[in-house]
């Protein structure tokens, strides 16, 4: 069992999501950045799919009242276990009793706290993911909070200390053009490519809000509700696209510009408040290319791993 | 119909406008018929469009010929929702617009309440929120311009009207909607196999329960 003992962000239990029910108006959720949450999973020998905490960008003290093996994945935390310093992308076990504080995300927004066996979450809907909205998974639907006691399916220590490579920030996001990318002005889809997109800080697991250039229709555009997903580039009429993220409601009504690809939604998940990127066009055949390249690098960790059991 | 891919994904069926009953209905049998279909991984429908997510592409020619030849040969009548009776209390604490919307429209609100609950409303789609019915069929007669300083939270349950569109938040939420009454009546239950009370194609009465002035 943990106990969380300090915390002072949003933190929540989270896995891959809740998949297949958006025809009812609920969405997926899931991990902000899929691909470190899976990581962090493999590293410890979990299924992928596996309930982690994730902690954005600010704060989070667990004292371990088992000896468990985990690790922390996602953004570069500045850590410590029993006030020793520790590494994201590495395994390490604990001992009953001992306190690991995620002091503040030095790099990246979301990290990934992944215990060995995963934490003993009942699932609702077919997912531990926590949908604060509509009050789903993890704890009875909402954030952490000091006091939480959280058990796990602990199922026997890793003893090898293990690191694996920590997937790369970067500035440049890989998108397709969506639906109504033509209704836009020549200028704005030029724009689009070539601005330096901001992060501006009313943005969430819901929807990142970028500023930069404004993005102008042709002429304007009667659009009625329509399915959404994460990575769907919306342009309501300000003309400053908002990126659907993990928690995005089923439905919406802006024009879509382009779509960030899937192989790349992590990365667009650890882009930091106030910090500037672009996004660069791709075809199918490279999102798919892009994609087979994070599952050569999630297949390498399982490689890693069973070497190491 | 017009198919456009919206991410590597999935695609978007857009019909011309405008959204009318009979083209919806064409709309919900086509997303009952997709949904039988093995590699076909969720079909949502929306206001005269419905998008079909699939596992991923690398070329959607095939899938675009595939949809508009299912389109043309859809089979429409054998789709049919159920009928939901909805019971209201109108006015009160939570229906507090009630009296105001009678102002706007210059009547009393028991003739707002039997203009609300005299029609068969349609559900056109879900979305917004598990279990947010789009209904289909507000009177002319009881279009209310949204308020102008939305509320930050709109209680659970709520039964307002937004300009010529009515209808009920599961959840609480911030909204701009005239609220008129509200229903007890769970529209989202996580322990049941359908976990929404309305999908789409489902027909809606609202009934009077109580009337608190």
């Amino acid at each position: 069992m943990m106990e969380v003992l300090a915390v002072s962000s949003r933190a929540t239990i989270q896995d891959i999501g809740r998949f297949g029910l958006r025809e009812f108006g609920i969405s997926q959720c899931g991990a902000m950045d899929k691909l470190a949450l899976k990581a962090g999973n493999l590293l410890l020998g979990n299924e992928e799919n596996t309930p982690a905490i994730e902690v954005p960008l600010g704060g989070i003290s667990l004292k371990f009242h088992e000896a468990i093996s985990f690790c922390v994945t996602g953004a570069f935390y500045e850590m410590t276990l029993d006030d020793e310093p520790i590494f994201t992308y590495w395994r390490y076990q604990a001992k009953a009793g001992q306190v690991l504080k995620l002091h503040h995300a030095k790099i990246g927004m979301y990290g990934y706290l992944c215990v060995r066996g995963g934490f003993d979450i009942p699932k609702e809907l077919n997912s531990c993911s926590t949908d604060v909205r509509a009050k789903l998974g993890g704890i009875n639907g909402r954030i952490l909070a000091v006091g939480d006691q959280l058990l796990t399916k602990n199922d026997g220590l890793l003893l090898q200390k293990v690191g694996i490579a920590p997937i790369p920030l970067k500035n440049t996001i890989y998108a397709l053009p969506s639906s109504e990318y033509q209704a836009f002005t020549r200028k704005s889809q030029y724009n689009w490519w070539q601005t330096k997109w901001t992060l501006q800080s009313n943005s969430d697991r819901m929807g990142y809000r970028f500023q930069g250039a404004v993005l102008n229709l042709e002429k304007p555009l009667e659009m009625l509700s329509h399915a959404i997903q994460f990575g769907s580039v919306q342009v309501p009429p300000n003309g400053q696209p908002i990126i659907l993220m993990a928690d995005a409601q089923t439905t919406g009504g802006y024009p879509k510009i382009a779509h960030v690809i899937d192989a790349d939604l992590g990365a667009l998940a650890q882009v930091r408040l106030g910090t500037a990127i672009q996004f660069e066009a791709v075809d199918l055949a490279q999102a798919a290319k892009l994609r087979r390249k994070n599952d050569v690098y999630l297949d390498q960790i399982r490689s890693i791993v069973d070497e190491t059991y | 119909m017009h198919i456009t891919p919206i991410s590597e994904s999935a695609v978007v069926c857009v019909l011309p406008p405008p959204a009318t009953l009979d083209q919806q209905r064409r709309l919900w049998a086509f997303a009952h018929q997709l949904q039988q279909e093995e590699d076909i991984v969720e079909v949502v429908v929306g206001m005269n469009n419905l998008t079909v997510f699939m596992d991923f592409m690398t070329d959607f020619t095939p899938l675009i010929q595939r949809l508009e030849q299912s389109w043309q040969t859809l089979t429409v009548n054998t789709f049919q929702g159920n009928h939901i009776e909805i019971p209201v209390i109108y006015g009160g604490e939570v229906g507090q617009d009630l009296i105001e919307v009678a102002e706007y429209h210059h009547c009393s609100p028991q003739e707002i309440i039997d203009r609300h609950t005299a029609p068969t409303y349609t559900v056109y789609m879900i979305g917004f929120q598990p279990g947010f019915p789009y209904l289909g069929g507000l009177p002319e007669s009881l279009h209310t311009p949204r308020r102008a300083n939305p509320r930050t939270e709109v209680p659970a349950g709520s039964v307002g009207i937004g300009g010529a569109q009515t209808g009920i938040y599961p959840f609480a939420s911030p909204g701009g909607w005239q609220l008129i009454g509200h229903t007890e009546q769970a529209l989202f239950d996580k322990t049941r196999e359908k976990p929404t009370l309305l999908q789409a194609g489902d027909t809606v009465k609202f009934v009077v329960e109580r009337i608190e002035l």
